[in-house]
């Protein structure tokens, strides 16, 4: 049990571990201690959710590969479910929404097996095409193509395009550094996540004009910029985690603020299309998880196809 | 003891982890006083659902009224339905009885059990509410202290629809409404205003 905790905390990763458990500890102490009056309920929620997600991730997706694949797994099934509770369905679709979830299972063993060729093919190429055939088989014609590509469309977002953060998690270290895949992992979701944050304050901070009004109206240039400039510096602050050089740490920072950003505004635009504000309850201060894996679904393929092209 | 532990062992943990279930107006459901719940019925999920919303050691005492004509059909189901769920049976046939066909739902009551009733009288068509009978507000004027609780149930109607086998997970939302009680009120305006609440729980919700 020790030794379990003082190898999560140790080695580079541990390092990282604990900085992100400070800063926490720290904006916790600032919230519920020193501006305690002063801060809204909302915020509070959100921090005391960050300790639950935080501690979800440092649990099952730090400690062991195996257990990795289950939490990934288990991510992908919790927003794929939601985005289908949001989604107008039809009682017929009712199948392929099962032949859906069924996927995850099939999916997450190929990243776990490393097997890359049915991992990169199983969704875009199988699922793609044998989902509208299971529909033929039903037979209800009315509604046909926007009901199945609303299903592939969720299957892209939040298992194909998440479940890249599973197989990075199997990738071994690259020859002459001491990092592989849990480190690449870790620097993804710290830096996507942080990107999420410093978004919002350097928007609050700043923020005048709106960069997507229609859209997403919090959205701000300012936030965005003030972002991606942080964020491309922290990328080389935190390359350790990483085999990159300064200029490969540099372009895979910018690349996941950009990514990152759009991930979140793709995901409200669906809940625009739908109408609602939050796409869940899960997270009280967040919304539901995929207000949470949002950015992620897409700065995971992305920051994995750049990794994987040039260490791999 | 079968029922608890069909719920404990089953059940919950299906409802909670498998689909998950965002309730709404918790605060407006009592654990100590017996009530007469009321919802719209789209599923044979509905029923689990709302037991599922009663900390375990109450689940005896929650009890569904359910048609007898389908949970008493064969020797089978009607084991189940009493030993697994606790219902009890209701003749959807007007017949002629010494005994009021409700006399053993407000025995219940009387005892200190909580009602579960679909009003629509059946599930119906997926995600589609349908008139409600009169049943409640009669059960109401006849155990006047005891409070109606309305609620919306949405999403159970797509995870196991009628006359479908295939279980498919979606989040189910449940919007618990304030209280009612019947009062001095004639059962046909009871009836139309418990409709009109959970109706509008429904709208509100999408």
């Amino acid at each position: 049990m020790i030794e379990t905790i003082t190898t999560l905390f140790s080695g580079k990763s541990g390092i990282v571990l604990l900085i992100i458990l400070g800063i926490l500890a720290f904006a916790t102490l600032i919230v519920s201690v020193i501006f305690r009056a002063k801060t809204s309920q909302e915020l509070k929620d959100r921090i005391y959710s960050w300790w639950i997600i935080i501690g979800a991730f440092i649990l099952g997706a730090m400690l062991n590969t195996t257990v990795a694949m289950f939490f990934f797994a288990l991510i992908s099934y919790l927003a794929l479910k939601e985005y289908f509770t949001l989604i107008p369905t039809r009682r017929t679709d009712r199948r392929i929404i099962f032949y859906a979830y069924l996927s995850i299972v099939f999916q997450y063993w190929f990243a776990g097996a490393q097997w890359y060729g049915m991992f990169i093919i199983w969704i875009p190429v199988y699922l793609f095409l044998l989902l509208p055939f299971r529909q033929v088989l039903i037979g209800e014609t009315q509604g046909f193509l926007e009901n199945t590509s609303r299903v592939q469309w969720g299957l892209m977002m939040f298992v194909f395009g998440l479940s890249h953060l599973a197989y990075m998690m199997t990738l071994p270290a690259v020859a002459g550094h001491d990092v592989g895949g849990k480190e690449l992992v870790l620097y993804l979701v710290v830096l996507t996540e942080l990107n999420d944050v410093l978004q919002y304050l350097w928007g609050k901070a700043l923020g005048r004009h709106k960069i997507v009004p229609k859209v997403s109206p919090n959205k701000t240039v300012e936030g965005f910029v003030g972002a991606f400039v942080t964020l491309s510096a922290l990328a080389v602050a935190f390359s350790f985690l990483t085999p990159f050089t300064t200029l490969q740490a540099l372009a895979a920072g910018m690349l996941i603020s950009g990514a990152g950003f759009v991930g979140d505004v793709v995901i409200s635009m669906v809940k625009r299309d739908i109408g609602v504000k939050d796409s869940g309850h899960l997270l009280p201060g967040h919304g539901g998880i995929l207000d949470r894996v949002d950015s992620l679904t897409y700065t995971a393929p992305l920051f994995f196809h750049f990794t994987y092209y040039l260490y791999y | 003891m079968l029922k608890w532990l069909f719920f404990a062992l089953i059940v919950r943990p299906t409802i909670l982890l498998i689909f998950g279930v965002h309730v709404r107006g918790r605060e407006h459901l009592s654990h100590d006083k017996p009530c007469i719940i009321v919802a719209n019925h789209n599923s044979h999920l509905d029923t689990l659902v709302l037991m599922s919303l009663f900390p375990l050691r109450k689940i005896h005492r929650i009890r569904p009224v359910a048609a007898a004509d389908y949970f008493m059909k064969n020797r089978l189901i009607a084991w189940f339905s009493t030993q697994f769920i606790g219902i009890i049976p209701l003749s959807r046939k007007v017949e002629r009885s010494h005994t009021h066909p409700l006399e053993s739902v407000r025995q219940a009551l009387e005892a200190g059990d909580s009602i579960i009733l679909f009003p629509e009288g059946s599930r119906g068509e997926a995600e589609q509410m349908s008139k409600f009978k009169s049943g409640v507000a009669h059960l109401a004027k006849m155990a006047p202290h005891i409070s109606v609780v309305p609620i919306y149930l949405g999403g159970a109607g797509k995870v196991l629809p009628k006359g479908e086998a295939l279980l498919v997970p979606f989040i189910i939302d449940v919007h618990i409404n304030e209280p009612m009680m019947i009062g001095e009120e004639d059962t046909q305006a009871f009836t139309e205003r418990l409709e009109e609440v959970i109706k509008k729980a429904g709208e509100r919700d999408v």
